[in-house]
This record gives structure tokens, sequence and C-alpha cells, in this order.
């Protein structure tokens, strides 16, 4: 009894329960739900349990599985481009993110020094608000007698309403919107604490600004473009709620399918297959974002 | 080019970009005082979609859910956030540590479908095997515990990362046990960190419709559910007049926050200077 009680306290000394409270947490819901999405996306309809997975043949347990679905995606044509096409726009939105909030965060790095947790918090705000909202606020701007259309139409800008709702443009703009606060908020960490003296000394030794930039800036804020472009193009992959408010008929988005294949059809192995094909193709982008983000940690410690 | 060409340049773009930010946001305010049925054409002003909001009971039911669940899910995402913060930030060697660090950003950056997708598939496989749990408040609960306990790891970490072992170690040469290191020093310098992890995945957890959709079972319908399934069928007024209210709240909760944190850090410098000084005396 003693021999137990010793060995219980050593294992439930402060370190173990510190690390086992959250490993356990996050094993619990994070890495076994994944598993059971790649388990029930090679079952059958019928048969979603473990056991029924297993047939026994001359005493050797056999594992059924059934990748059907898997061949589906692979031979439908309609798949294989609303993959295509989720990439497509998730890219879209990345470069577009970077173009506006790359020159965004380093002017913002160069504002006076009390002006900058001000023009910090005017970013972060709108992140506070819902998301939903403010992408059903895009539909009443956006839509054929909404509000912009009425606005340029009063004007005498235009003659007829522009036709910007349910189109790739209305998707674009959504996803922009959403996603620049992510790809402005890790470059200004970035780059409000690069050196200036490289810069100077850049200029010292004759480069121009632009070229000062383009040689010192640009690389040395890698690491927040990296993670700026990631946080933006993995979600944007499987983003559901944007395309459907503001989407089209045209603008396929794999969310939506994975969505319509749960909710619609009830395939659970689908839309399982369907998660196990976009985990896939969001794997690399997530192993850099990760790399990136365990080099950063180590190089602050 | 100049410099005040460059200048100009500079701010011209971000204003450009804070009214590209701001512009939704204010026609939805100002749209909601609109008399009009129609939500984007003005006809006159009126209060008319707020009175039309206090007698929509399902909205305000699912209100009533949303900050339910909002509060507990950011009480049990800080606590689990704490325990993953400090494990990862003060022991830097154990078996299974790079499983941990990445099993709590994947939340952050994985596709919300596929986070619903695979939490629903796991309760309903618990539910298959152990009878428990029903889908509702308490499946929506874990959902977004989940993901608030990532983001609560990010703002607790970065904090830990900023603290110095100093104080730790001073206490642990004074006699402390780690546990009383833990209560008595980390966690009160810890606080206003715990207090924006707090309103950070409190408001995740308002603000999510995806994860509930697939986690909530029937009669459980959270407010951007409601206000989802609205948006779906077209415009509605009474969004727009949810949308001022849960706006003007949450301005006014993140610069009180602000104020407070700010406040938190100039007590603290001023208490590190003057014990500097009183050891120098």
């Amino acid at each position: 009894m003693n021999k137990f009680t010793n060995y219980m306290r050593s294992f439930f000394n402060g370190r173990h329960v510190v690390i086992g409270v959250p490993y356990l947490w996050f094993l619990m819901l994070a890495l076994v739900p994944l598993l059971i999405v790649l388990k029930i996306s090679v079952s059958e309809m019928e048969s979603t349990s473990v056991s029924s997975m297993i047939s026994w043949s001359e005493g050797w347990p056999a594992i059924k599985l059934n990748f059907a679905s898997y061949v589906f995606i692979g031979s439908d044509e309609l798949y294989v481009q609303t993959y295509l096409s989720s990439l497509k726009y998730a890219l879209l939105t990345t470069v577009i993110c970077l173009s506006i909030g790359y020159p965004f965060a380093y002017f913002m790095a160069r504002a006076p020094k009390h002006l900058q947790p001000m023009l910090l918090m005017l970013i972060m705000l709108p992140f506070w608000t819902s998301f939903l909202l403010r992408i059903y606020a895009w539909k009443t701007l956006l839509v054929n007698n909404g509000v912009i259309n009425n606005v340029l139409m009063s004007l005498g800008v235009i003659d007829a309403p522009m036709e910007m709702m349910n189109t790739p443009f209305s998707l674009m703009v959504g996803m922009v919107y959403s996603y620049l606060p992510f790809m402005i908020l890790p470059l200004y960490a970035n780059l409000s604490k690069l050196d200036m003296r490289y810069l100077e000394a850049a200029a010292d030794l004759g480069a121009s600004p632009f070229k000062a930039f383009w040689l010192i800036t640009v690389p040395l804020s890698k690491a927040g473009i990296i993670a700026g472009s990631m946080l933006v193009f993995i979600p944007a992959v499987g983003e559901y709620v944007i395309p459907e408010l503001l989407g089209g008929p045209d603008t396929l988005m794999i969310g939506r399918v994975l969505w319509d294949e749960f909710f619609s059809n009830n395939d659970w192995p689908m839309a399982s297959a369907v998660a196990v094909v976009m985990i896939l193709l969001i794997m690399l982008p997530m192993a850099i974002y990760n790399k990136y983000q365990s080099e950063q940690a180590e190089l602050k410690s | 080019m100049n410099t005040n060409m460059i200048k100009w340049f500079s701010q011209s773009w971000m204003v450009v970009v804070y009214i590209f930010l701001y512009m939704p946001i204010v026609t939805l305010v100002i749209f909601s005082f609109n008399d009009s049925q129609l939500v984007t054409v003005w006809s006159h002003a009126s209060m008319r979609w707020y009175a039309a909001l206090m007698n929509d009971s399902d909205l305000i039911a699912a209100v009533a859910l949303s900050l339910k669940i909002a509060f507990f899910s950011a009480l049990i995402s800080v606590f689990f956030g704490v325990f993953t913060a400090f494990c990862l930030n003060r022991y830097k060697r154990f078996s299974g540590r790079t499983l941990l660090s990445s099993m709590a950003t994947t939340p952050l950056v994985m596709p919300d479908v596929i986070v619903g997708l695979s939490l629903l598939l796991m309760l309903v496989s618990m539910q298959h095997w152990l009878g428990y749990p029903e889908r509702g408040l308490f499946t929506i609960l874990l959902g977004h515990a989940l993901l608030g306990t990532a983001y609560a790891t990010v703002v607790v970490t970065s904090r830990l990362r900023e603290m110095d072992g100093k104080l730790d170690e001073a206490a642990m040469d004074l006699g402390c046990q780690p546990f009383q290191v833990f209560r008595l020093v980390t966690l009160p310098l810890l606080l206003p960190a715990l207090v924006s992890a707090f309103l950070l995945t409190f408001t995740l957890s308002f603000d999510d419709v995806v994860l509930s959709s697939f986690l909530s079972g029937p009669g459980y319908s959270t407010m951007p559910m409601v206000i989802f399934s609205r948006a779906r069928l077209g415009l509605n007024p009474t969004i727009n007049a949810v949308a001022t209210v849960t706006i003007v709240v949450v301005t006014f909760a993140v610069i009180a926050s602000s104020f407070y944190t700010s406040h938190q850090e100039r007590k603290r410098r001023r208490e590190v200077a003057q014990a500097y000084s009183d050891t120098n005396k």
C-alpha cells in the first residue's frame, strides 16, 4: 500500500499534472476527433462504428476500408473544380491582403510612436465586433438596390445598378475585408521591431531607399509575411460563411460543399472524405506556419 | 519622390484602408435607424426596429443562450489556456511537447467547418458508446472552449514570455513551494493577460456560427445562428438593430478593458520603480 501511495504521489507530482491536463484536453478535442473523421471517411454509410469495420477471417482481424468517397471525389469533375477554385480564391485573398496590408503595416510602424497604439486599436476594433454582422453589412452595401449602387446612381456616376452581389467580386471583397487584420497584425508586430540602423547603414553605403527596402526591410520581415499569409490562406481555403452570404452559384468553395454533404445530404462518410482531402491540401502551409512559429519562439527565448 | 509626397501617400493609404474597414459598420448603424422596410433605402429616422427587437422572443432567447455559452466557454478556455501556456513556456523538454504545441495551434488556423465536423463526429461516437452527451448547450460549450483555449494560450504565452523568471526564482529562494510561486507570484502578474484572454474568448464564442451549427441540437439556437439563418434569406432590418446594440456594447467593453490594461501596466511600472528606489536607498 505504501509503495502504491508513493507511486501515486510521484505520478501526480506538479509537473505531470501541469503537462497532463492540457494534453488530455487537446488530445480529446483536437486529435481524436480528426482521427474519427479519418475513420468515418473510409466507412460505409450504415456502419460508422469501429467494430463493424473489423471482420474476422480465419481467426485474424481484417479491416474493411471503403474508399468509395475518395474515388468519387477524385473522379467527379465538380469536386476537383471546387477544390481548385477554393485554392484559387484563398490564394487571391492572400495576395490582395498582402499587397494592401504590407504597405499599411509598414506605414503604421513608421507613424509617430504615440499614435501607434491608437492606430493598432482601430485595426483590432472591427475584429472584436461580430464577423457575421460585418459580412451581412457588405450584403446591404453590394446588392443591386444596395447602398453603393443607390449612392452612385443618385450622384449620376452610373445609370443602372452594377451587378456586384453574388459574384466573385463580392466574395473577394468579403474575404479580403475579413482577413485583412490577420495579415496586418503579424506584419506590424514584425516591422515595428525592425532596427532602423540597418536602413541607415544601407543609405550610407549608397543604396537608394527603394533598394534598401527591397534588400533589407522585406527579407527581415519574412517571418511576418509568412505568418500573415498562412493566417489568411489556411482558413480562407475552408471558408463557409462568406461564400454562403456573399458568393454566387458559380463561386465554388469547398467549405460549402462539405456543409451541404453533411447538412443537406446527411452523407457523413462523404463529408469526412471532403474534410480529409481539405486537410491534406492545407497540411503543407500548416507545417510551414508551425515551423516558423516555433523558430520565432526559439529566437525570442 | 520627396518626403512630403511619401508622407501624403502613406497617410492616404492608411485612411483608405480604415474607410474600407469601417464603412460596413457605419452603414449598418446608420440604417438601423431607418424607418423603411427596405434595408438599403433611406426614408426617415425612427427607432422602429429597436422596438421590433424588444418583441422578438426568438432572438432574445438566442442572445441569452449565447451570453451563457460565451461566459462559461471563456472561463474554461482561460483555465486550460493558462495550463497549456505554462506548460509550453516553463517545460522546454518533455516527450510530446511538439505534439502539444501543434495541437494547441491547430484550432487557430484550421477551417471552422473541419473543427466543427470532427468534434461533432467525435461526440456522436461518444454518445454511441456512453449514451452521453446529448447535443445542445454542453456540446456547443465544448466546441467553443476548444477554440477559446487555443486563443487564450497565445495571449497567455506572449505575456509569460515577457515576464522574466527572476521573480519566480526569488520566490523559490525564499522558500515557496512551486504551487505557491504560481499562486502568489505568477498568477497576479498574469492577471491583465487573463482578463484580455477572457474578453477575447468571450467574443469569439459570442461570434461563432459554424461550430455552433454543427454542435447544437434541436431547441438550441445561438444568436449568430439566428442572425445567419435570417441573413441567408435576405436583408432584414432587425439585424441592423441587433448589430448596433452589439457594436455599442463591444466598443465600450474594448475601450474599458484597454484602459484597465494600461492602468495595470502603469501601476506595475510604478511599483517596479518604487522597489528599485527602495533597494537603492
